[in-house]
């Protein structure tokens, strides 16, 4: 539990993350600069993600869904409507709460396994649902958002997202929103209530708490921000396409939130650039490269059984959030 | 086409459907059932007995059925080793905890496939039937071999029931399936129980996953489908219920087949998929699972 | 002279990189593969290198490997008849998995960490979507090979350019007449449902009118779909001829199935042979196929009145005459598409020195002097054929093969002009700023 956290040491490991991030700007080399950016975003996604899966225990396999309701939230209204970047980017995030909110609704009357299950199936559903109507979203394909139309104004202020630098502060901000949002809500009574329906939700329930709300706020709150990274992922890299809806980008957020340690803070980012930098390295140097991805994923699952951060938390930091 | 007979092919093609989904579902179901962790690669598995189908059978040359009943027998051996071995290296040092293994499984998603992709290569390959008759019917013509995998699916499953539930290998796994600590007191050999539990669970993806190849083709990506599905009707037939696993099978691959008569295709599957994933919201249990969980 | 080095010394090159590396590698030799495509003798010139995004892994590892082979064969011609400008040309290549966001990750790698001249080599269409808005941004000339339509449609930017391949959209237009004259004017369409289908859809219909024709229904199936037999009913029965354009591993069963389906007493088939790239005609199950007709962008077979340019560019890339590698004769070509990289390679070469290239300062320069290009001869720099190029769309317009499946084979029955193809350009990049 992160009760007892000593509140300094926990504040200032983060203000010394975001901070040393903000640095990381001005002296990562292009390429790592853009990685990062990415990288970012993505660890919004599965910091959104560990919301629902780390702290209350649900495992869920169609988080795809609410990252792609963000891009097409976002990308669509700028393609076909030429909206401005800062309402497609509230719109983004609307729409990954709102389909969070509905299938939350529904699925929350599952748990465990089955909760996976209908979460996959839906994920599946709104894949099928962005080729359906191919002829807006030109499905696998997808829609490339124009570069003049990706631009912050505000009055006089007219900020390119594609500057490079400025993509990484933006990236940033994002990051560390959701990172201090995460942060605050851990060690809020609503946090540790989803803990504790985690640990115990039949105790919870005759404790009187109002369990389905929780986890509906959990749903909803893990939805908007992956939303949220979708739609800076589609506002800020310019490409929107179905693939980002597919399986696969249901089973990446898990995937990064476990290597990082589920129910940690930080974990997520730790897990996202662990993922991007194996493949990224290993790719440069040899074709049959995902060999060594898969068995660096079981060494290091072997040596950190509860992901990096949480095996670190708990064998030598218990007081981590 | 008339309705009629439209009706009739989409229900062979929805039973086909079933018969492919019990038939890939049985080994999930069973490692599931058992050891309750998701196992990532056992599509890896799938696939794995497809390609080693398509091997076997390539070396055999004349009549195709001698090559499909040796690849029946070889192929399962090796994809049962294969499972052994990664279980006994990895999983078990696991502990079998949920969240460790899913990671550790994809970790051998991505070995499977490379290791395919190098030997085997990108393309997909067909392994032919051992019989495949045209069966003429008035209206269309239909393949005798899909008609065989239902026969096929069905004895499989009775045989997988049988074992289950009239030997004492069915009781050791039932026991352990109920509680493994108690299990355990009582003498059964927990540790080799799960060994044995994920070798056969690979190995009846491998003898399904050799049945189904010649109406599919092998391709190192084919695996994601068959994990996925199989989880679908493990858990919409209920946990640890053969009998559950059968009958979703049916229903998913009935609604499948028919729905696709009413609408254009992709709405079709959008609507199938939902029907599904309703029946599950509003019997959060499965269909034959038990009430508490 | 310079020469590409055989797998063996591409490995030991690698190795010599990264010494790093060197147990990890030695102990994995069989997993090295010409990842560096180097030039062996030093060259007084730095090389000019250009990026090769490619499908390495994902659905699409079985074009992958083939458009890496005929990269390589087409550098090391290059080379050996003095590179471009004076200078070798070196292949970095990148692997994208087939995945449009990894894609845009490895046009900026290519472009801020491998700080190669440009970048080339893509074929799936949501790769290409995909990693286009990174080229733009970067503004690095971003070569692909992918025959959507994307690139002419004019939604991507100015740095992408298609040179090598006809887009899809005058493929379509290229066959519609042929198909109105001899196969039927009643057609039903069976396409995956996505945007490659769609193009398929939007373009063929309204062409195919023109010439008489009739589109009688459309099938478009979902991409997760493995089983197609309950589709075939909603096949009219006064449909003349299925037009077929299936992608992906289940395509040997969709054409089984229809067989099983329909026996002897079927419609006619007029497919796109992008279903059957890779895969022997001669596979169990496609029997079915015998009599029927299918799109070619370059013959699979050699045909017999293939020209000497033809035949040097197999015997270059190493096919035989049945379109599979000399080497392994169950390893079968991706010849209507791969012959792209041949030519874009030798599109590049010419604008570069149209441009005087020095570097990446003369980035723009190329893309200028490519957009100028008009024509392309037929030749052992294009062996496809000639074609024309619109520099306003960047697009390029070659000839068409339509081809019969003769004893599991394909002849050549009909090429089609340049102009079938041509169609009113949609958008005008030149107006674009650089």
């Amino acid at each position: 539990m992160t009760g007892r956290a000593p509140s300094g040491r926990v504040f200032a490991l983060h203000a010394a993350v975001i901070l040393g991030l903000l640095i990381l700007n001005f002296v990562l080399p292009e390429y790592h600069r853009g990685v990062f950016s990415r990288v970012l975003v993505l660890a919004a996604f599965a910091m959104g993600y560990n919301i629902l899966f780390g702290y209350t225990g649900l495992l869920s396999l169609g988080h795809a869904m609410f990252f792609a309701a963000g891009l097409y939230g976002a990308g669509l209204p700028v393609y076909h409507l030429d909206w401005s970047v800062a309402p497609a980017f509230i719109a983004g995030i609307v729409s990954g709460a709102v389909l969070a909110l509905a299938i939350g609704f529904l699925a929350l009357r599952t748990t465990g396994v089955a909760f996976m299950i209908v979460t996959l199936m839906f994920a599946q559903v709104f894949y099928l649902i962005t080729l359906f109507f191919t002829t807006y979203t030109r499905g696998e394909e997808g829609l490339v958002i124009r570069q003049d139309l990706r631009h912050l104004r505000m009055g006089d202020l007219d900020l390119a997202l594609t500057d490079p630098s400025l993509r990484y502060l933006i990236a940033l901000v994002l990051f560390s929103a959701v990172l201090i949002v995460t942060l605050f809500i851990v060690r809020s009574p609503f946090g540790r209530s989803l803990v504790a329906i985690r640990e115990n939700e039949e105790r919870m329930r005759m404790l009187g708490y109002n369990v389905f709300t929780n986890k509906l706020a959990a749903v909803v709150l893990s939805g908007a921000f992956c939303a949220a990274s979708g739609a800076a992922y589609a506002l800020l890299f310019g490409y929107v396409g179905s693939g980002f809806a597919s399986i696969q980008y249901s089973i990446l957020p898990l995937l990064w939130v476990l290597l990082g340690g589920a129910a940690t803070t930080l974990g997520p980012l730790i897990g996202t650039l662990f993922m991007f930098y194996i493949v990224d390295f290993t790719s440069g140097f040899m074709p049959a490269y995902l060999l060594v991805v898969g068995a660096a994923l079981i060494l290091l699952i072997l040596f950190f059984p509860k992901g990096i951060l949480g095996s670190i938390r708990e064998r030598w930091a218990p007081w981590l959030p | 086409m008339a309705f009629g007979p439209y009706l009739l092919l989409a229900t062979l093609e929805g039973l086909v459907m079933a018969a492919v989904l019990a038939l890939t579902a049985l080994g999930l179901s069973l490692v599931f059932g058992v050891m309750r962790v998701v196992n990532v690669a056992h599509g890896e598995f799938f696939m794995l007995g497809a390609v080693l189908a398509w091997w076997v059978s390539s070396l055999v040359s004349g009549n195709p059925a001698i090559g499909f009943l040796l690849a029946l027998i070889v192929s399962p051996l090796i994809v049962g080793a294969v499972a052994l071995v990664s279980e006994r290296l990895v999983l078990r040092r696991l502990d079998y905890k949920p969240e460790a293994t899913i990671v550790a499984t994809i970790g051998l998603l991505y070995i499977i496939q490379q290791l395919v992709l190098t030997f085997y290569g990108p393309e997909a390959r067909p392994v032919v039937a051992p019989f495949d008759f045209r069966i003429r019917l008035p209206w269309f013509g239909y393949s005798s071999y899909k008609l065989a995998v239902i026969a096929a699916s069905i004895l499989l499953v009775l045989a997988t029931w049988f074992v289950l539930t009239r030997t004492k290998i069915g009781l050791v796994m039932r026991a352990t399936q109920y509680d493994g600590e108690i299990a355990q007191a009582f003498g059964v050999p927990v540790d080799r129980v799960y060994a044995g539990v994920f070798a056969l669970g690979a190995m009846l993806a491998a003898v399904a996953a050799v049945l189904i190849v010649p109406i599919q083709q092998a391709h190192y990506l084919m695996g994601l489908d068959p994990l996925l599905l199989s989880f679908i009707v493990v858990i919409i037939g209920g946990l640890g219920s053969l009998r559950g696993t059968v009958v979703a099978a049916v229903l998913i691959g009935l609604s499948d087949g028919i729905i696709s008569v009413f609408f254009s295709p992709t709405l079709a599957k959008i609507i199938a998929t939902s029907f599904v994933a309703l029946v599950l919201v509003f019997r959060p249990q499965g269909l034959f699972g038990a009430e508490t969980r | 002279m310079t020469e590409i080095r055989t797998d063996k010394a591409v490995k030991s090159s690698g190795l010599t990189r990264r010494t790093a590396l060197k147990g990890l590698g030695a102990a994995a030799g069989l997993m090295m593969g010409p990842g560096f495509v180097r030039y062996s003798q030093a060259q007084s010139a730095e090389p000019i290198r250009i990026g090769f995004q490619c499908h390495r892994t994902g659905i699409g590892a079985a074009y992958g490997r083939w458009y890496e082979r005929t990269t390589n064969a087409a550098v090391k011609l290059i080379n050996e008849a003095g590179g471009i400008n004076g200078r070798p040309l070196e292949i970095v290549v990148e692997d994208d998995g087939t995945d449009p966001k990894r894609g845009a990750e490895v046009v900026e790698k290519f472009a801020n960490q491998h700080k190669v001249d440009l970048v080339y080599g893509t074929l799936f269409s949501h790769v290409v979507t995909g990693s286009a808005p990174a080229a733009g941004e970067l503004k690095i000339p971003y070569y692909v090979v992918s025959e959507g339509y994307h690139v002419a449609s004019g939604k991507l930017n100015r740095y992408c350019i298609q040179p090598g391949i006809t887009d899809v959209k005058a493929q379509v237009r290229s066959v519609a007449p042929w198909i109105a004259s001899n196969i039927g004017k009643k057609v039903t369409l069976v396409f995956p449902d996505y945007a490659f289908g769609h193009d398929h859809r939007d373009f063929f219909g309204p062409a195919f009118q023109e010439q008489g024709g009739e589109v009688v229904a459309m099938l478009p199936i979902p991409p997760t779909e493995t089983s197609f037999t309950r589709y075939f009913p909603q096949i009219p029965p006064d449909t003349d001829a299925i037009y077929h354009v299936m992608v992906g591993p289940a395509v040997l069963t969709f054409v089984k199935e229809m067989g099983e389906f329909f026996g002897s007493q079927g419609p006619a088939l007029f497919g796109f042979i992008d279903s059957l790239e890779a895969v022997d005609l001669a596979s169990p199950g496609l029997e079915f196929l015998e009599g029927s007709h299918f799109w070619e962008g370059s013959p699979r077979y050699l045909q017999p009145d293939a020209s000497e340019a033809q035949k040097f560019y197999r015997d270059a890339v190493g096919i035989d005459e049945n379109g599979a590698s000399v080497n392994d004769p169950k390893d079968v070509s991706t010849a209507a598409h791969m012959f792209g990289c041949w030519e874009t390679l030798y599109v590049i070469k010419a604008a570069m020195e149209a441009a005087d290239y020095k570097g990446p300062e003369d980035r723009a320069k190329l893309i200028e002097a490519t957009e100028a290009m008009t024509e392309f001869a037929e030749g052992k720099e294009h062996p496809q054929g000639d074609k024309t190029f619109n520099g306003k769309i960047h697009q390029c317009f070659g000839h068409q093969n339509i081809s019969l499946v003769e004893n599991m084979k394909l002849k050549v029955v009909h090429r089609t002009s340049i102009e079938d193809g041509i169609y009113e350009p949609e958008a005008d990049y030149m107006t674009m700023p650089l």
